[in-house]
């Protein structure tokens, strides 16, 4: 029996907001428990909720990245539900009226193009979040409560794990070049459900679906899905029914299990939010948003290639992320040439991060260094050798022609000043003098190699080499 | 020192001249109102302390000419917080509960200066017409000790009918301002909603709810409205029209000459007491012979206001309540064992019976297999209500008819009779499911005790309302008739 399989994926994205959504409260992370809190995150008495203007403009802003259209008029609804990270014990968010519909992105898996649609963006907070200790105790800190998030939820028109995780990466991609979030999963700023059912091949009715919440990795949702198209799989064959449910991917196995069955599912008793009046979005605030909207991947790609004259494939890694592409820009900007600063960040910057598990903006290097040290390289002030351990230096942020200064990493390039020490050389190796006269050419590796010892590595190959040449040839 | 027969301007003269100190004015106030405590128990807490405090400190100062409120004692119905001074909704959930920030309205008050008293008993989260759900106690009626002073703002109201203070505070999501006015036989008003702040008032039902004054006549309601009202950044249904002076055309030119006054035929039943009826054809007399021409209208929609009313509200104090859970402030249960232990047992222990009720009307409301049915046809209803106020107010200037269908019930009455007791706000509930704003005041008696008139307004049209209210009660005598009360008189 054949099978095909339908995956639609529920994605939430943290803004990175000054504020939260609905108080002023600071959007912080990392500080001391219940330090970023007011009375409205608190859910005290007569509290009310303010809207913050800037998410609303994060989420045309989104919508309008993911090509969709934004809505002009509308409410937000309360989702009921107690929970200790839930002080109101409600949320605020869009059911009836999302801010933005009918979106796509496109993705490519094993050479085949592919556009995914978006069924609808919503604004909404974020709970608090609990720790539950050995104790027998569990802590409530809500500094999270309140953060913005916009949740992204796509049609069912995936039809394999490869195909969602490609849309995850494509949106994440598109997102982050938006720059309204880090969308960094494991810092959980983007995090994913997912929806699948299997039917058997060529059948018209859409399997019964399973929810698997709150994967926080590509391959959290890569495995989970994976083995969920073999569970549904192995149910149907053997003439069983698949249960709608909610179910959790449990990481020690690479299995999921069940955690709610719709029958014993929440009733969130939502309904139009009174303390918020109804929105409405104008055509030039949505207008002002496009405008501001930087320029996406596929366009840098266009740009890199067009007109910096860069190969496909450096312009498509390069633009992997906005860091390393805004990065890319910047050094370009400041004088790098583009092919050799994209190199550069390629080989030497991409391995040192993969190295450290660190991200481009966790280390002091900037653009106008990098530009600087390859312009060090190519004007012949260092070599390529050297430039290895000057750019030890810019990491740290130093200077790079100051550092190759002060570390004496300045290529000694000047005929005059070589001179003497070639001659030197030579005056102290008439057997290789010789050696070289009976055809071993092997001698003038030797003689090279004396005048780097003579000159602690500092002279500049080329021009020693051209030196030792015309000195030797005249002796 | 009793307040009758007086108003904020004689008052602030007196202050202002030094005839009286804000200090001595502050004690005989307390004083007065202490005597009457026994009888009326309408105080759930006095803020003798802290208001001589402030009152030493306006004597240091001089009270100001041009600030008619400072160093004046007005009460606090206890459903808006004050900083520092327990704050419970009349609820047990909110015992002891101390508040860290001021309600905006209060915030307002303190920037001119104004003396709290202390906070006023209501009904359990405002959620009743009588002020017998509070968790606390049950006042009485001033006029009849036997009686309810209406609710679910009876504190507020039995206090400005005993002379005790000029004004108190209320809250109004279905009536709770106008009901008790009218059972007391003083002013209150509900102003348009979106006109006053509710950041830091406790909620019962949102779309409903709003503050207003109880207060002894129409200029003094008028002038504190003004103080109070306006846009708040707290609050994002506050209304960014400007704020007239809605007393400022109060005085003896005025009059509702060319007034174009609409009754509806449904506010005056079979279901609304003859006596009620009586004073209120009275009124629509007194109206046209002072030169306002008064006409009978349809608004068919009215009787379908309680159910609709008691659907909606109920379903939005559903959600509101949810946060009274015993985890971060107020009541917490003892002899828990987890998490749901919390929940239901603080809940249970902390709410009341009426506040059970609602919240499981609105619970059942929401909740998947009924909202279509009942929270959305309500909605509907809503609209409905909403469009007889648009059609009636593009012929008229105001409305008016009975506040209550009777004057005050005896206490105990009809606790035993929840749809009873939802129909007293029949007359009422309408106002809120339009916003518009509406005013009672005293009109006269029906078996001894007062009986008010309902003057509604188009949305944001307060000053027509009071103009309206001014010249009525300027041209009879009913405002000048005082309970007999025991104690320091």
């Amino acid at each position: 029996m054949n099978f095909e399989t339908t995956i639609g994926l529920e994605v939430h994205v943290e803004l990175k907001t000054n504020s939260k959504i609905y108080s002023p409260a600071a959007v912080e992370y990392g500080d001391q428990a219940n330090t970023n809190i007011n009375v409205i995150d608190w859910g005290y008495p007569g509290t009310l909720p303010t809207l913050n203007k800037g998410v609303v403009r994060d989420g045309i802003m989104a919508t309008l990245a993911l090509h969709g259209q934004v809505r002009h008029h509308m409410h937000f609804d309360r989702k009921n539900y107690f929970y200790p990270d839930n002080p109101k014990a409600y949320q605020i968010t869009q059911k009836d009226t999302p801010i933005g519909h009918d979106g796509w992105i496109e993705i490519e898996v094993d050479g085949k193009k592919k556009k995914v649609g978006i069924e609808e963006l919503h604004i909404e907070e974020d709970a608090g979040k609990n720790t539950h200790s050995p104790n027998g105790f569990s802590y409530v800190d809500l500094n999270r409560q309140g953060t913005p998030l916009i949740e992204i939820v796509s049609k069912p028109e995936m039809s394999s794990p490869d195909e969602a995780v490609a849309y995850l990466e494509a949106l994440r991609q598109r997102i982050q070049f938006t720059g309204i979030s880090d969308v960094k999963m494991e810092e959980g700023s983007m995090r994913c459900d997912v929806n699948i059912s299997v039917r058997p091949y060529g059948s018209d009715q859409l399997g019964v679906r399973s929810e698997i919440k709150n994967l926080n990795s590509f391959n959290f949702v890569k495995r989970t899905l994976e083995y969920e198209i073999k569970r549904h799989q192995r149910v149907l064959m053997s003439g069983g029914q698949i249960v709608q449910e909610t179910r959790r991917f449990v990481e020690a196995t690479g299995e999921t299990a069940s955690m709610r069955s719709k029958e014993g599912s929440d009733d969130y008793r939502y309904f139009p939010e009174p303390d918020l009046p109804p929105l409405t979005v104008s055509d030039d605030w949505i207008k002002e948003v496009d405008a501001e909207m930087p320029e996406m991947p596929g366009a840098r790609r266009d740009r890199y290639v067009n007109q910096l004259g860069l190969s496909d494939y450096d312009a498509k890694v390069l633009t992997q992320t906005k860091e390393m592409s805004d990065f890319f820009d910047e050094t370009v900007k400041d004088g790098g040439d583009p092919k050799r600063v994209a190199n550069y960040l390629m080989n030497d910057v991409n391995s040192y991060l993969n190295d450290n598990h660190i991200d481009l903006p966790e280390t002091k290097l900037t653009p106008d260094h990098l530009a600087g040290m390859l312009k060090l390289i190519q004007d012949g002030t260092i070599s390529t050798k050297m430039a290895k351990k000057v750019f030890k230096g810019i990491l740290e942020g130093e200077e790079p022609a100051e550092y190759a200064k002060a570390h004496g990493l300045i290529q000694l390039s000047d005929p005059a000043q070589l001179q003497p020490i070639v001659d030197d050389v030579l005056d102290k190796n008439q057997q290789s003098i010789d050696d070289y006269k009976n055809g071993k050419t092997r001698a003038v590796g030797f003689l090279m190699g004396q005048v780097m010892k003579a000159t602690r590595g500092k002279a500049n190959p080329g021009v020693a080499n051209k030196l030792l040449m015309k000195s030797l040839n005249a002796r | 020192m009793n307040f009758y027969d007086t108003n904020l301007t004689q008052v602030h003269n007196d202050l202002v001249n030094k005839r009286i100190s804000v200090t001595e004015l502050t004690k005989e106030t307390l004083t007065n109102i202490k005597a009457h405590e026994k009888d009326l128990k309408a105080y759930l807490h006095l803020n003798e302390d802290a208001a001589l405090k402030e009152a030493a400190a306006l004597d240091k100062e001089g009270v100001p000419a041009d600030d008619v409120i400072a160093g004046m004692p007005l009460a606090v119905k206890d459903n808006i917080l004050t900083k520092g001074l327990t704050t419970t909704a009349a609820s047990k959930i909110l015992e002891n509960f101390n508040p860290v920030y001021d309600a905006t309205v209060v915030a307002k008050l303190n920037q001119h200066h104004f003396i709290n008293v202390g906070k006023t008993n209501l009904d359990e989260f405002a959620m009743g017409s009588s002020t017998e759900n509070s968790a606390f106690q049950t006042t009485s009626n001033p006029w009849d000790l036997t009686r309810v002073p209406g609710g679910s703002s009876g504190g507020s109201a039995a206090s400005v009918a005993a002379g005790e203070v000029l004004g108190a505070l209320g809250t109004d999501t279905g009536g709770s301002i106008r009901m008790p006015a009218s059972f007391n036989g003083i002013v209150g008003m509900k102003p348009t909603y979106g006109r006053v702040s509710r950041w830091g008032v406790i909620a019962f039902a949102s779309s409903f709810d709003q503050v207003g004054w109880l207060t002894q006549n129409v200029k003094d309601n008028a002038t504190l409205m003004s103080i109070i009202s306006g846009q708040d950044k707290h609050d994002m249904t506050t209304s960014d029209r400007e704020v007239p002076d809605f007393a400022a055309e109060l005085n003896d030119s005025a009059d509702v000459k060319g007034l174009k006054i609409a009754v509806p035929k449904e506010y005056m039943s079979d279901d609304v007491d003859a006596g009620v009826r009586k004073v209120i054809m009275d009124a629509v007399k007194h109206f046209e012979s002072l030169g306002a021409s008064v006409d009978e209208v349809s608004m068919p929609n009215t009787k379908y206001g309680v159910p609709a009313y008691y659907i909606l509200a109920p379903s939005e104090a559903s959600s509101n309540l949810q946060r009274y859970d015993g985890i971060r402030y107020g009541f917490r249960a003892k002899d828990v064992k987890n998490l749901e232990d919390v929940y239901v047992k603080s809940r249970s222990e902390g709410f009341g019976a009426e506040v059970k009720r609602r919240i499981m009307l609105g619970t059942f409301s929401l909740s998947a297999g009924s909202y279509d049915a009942y929270f959305l046809q309500a909605a509907k209803i809503r609209r409905l209500i909403t469009n007889d106020f648009i059609n009636v107010f593009k012929d008229y200037d105001l409305i008016i008819g009975p506040t209550g269908a009777h004057p005050a019930f005896k206490i105990g009455s009809e606790t035993e009779d929840p749809r009873k007791m939802y129909m007293n706000d029949i007359l009422t509930v309408p106002v809120n499911m339009a916003g518009v704003p509406a005013m009672s005041v005293p009109a006269g008696f029906s078996e001894g005790l007062p009986v008010g008139l309902q003057i509604i307004g188009k949305m944001f049209d307060e000053k027509t309302v009071y103009k309206a209210g001014y010249v009525f009660e300027q041209t009879t005598d009913f405002h000048k008739q005082h309970p007999q009360l025991g104690g320091q008189n």
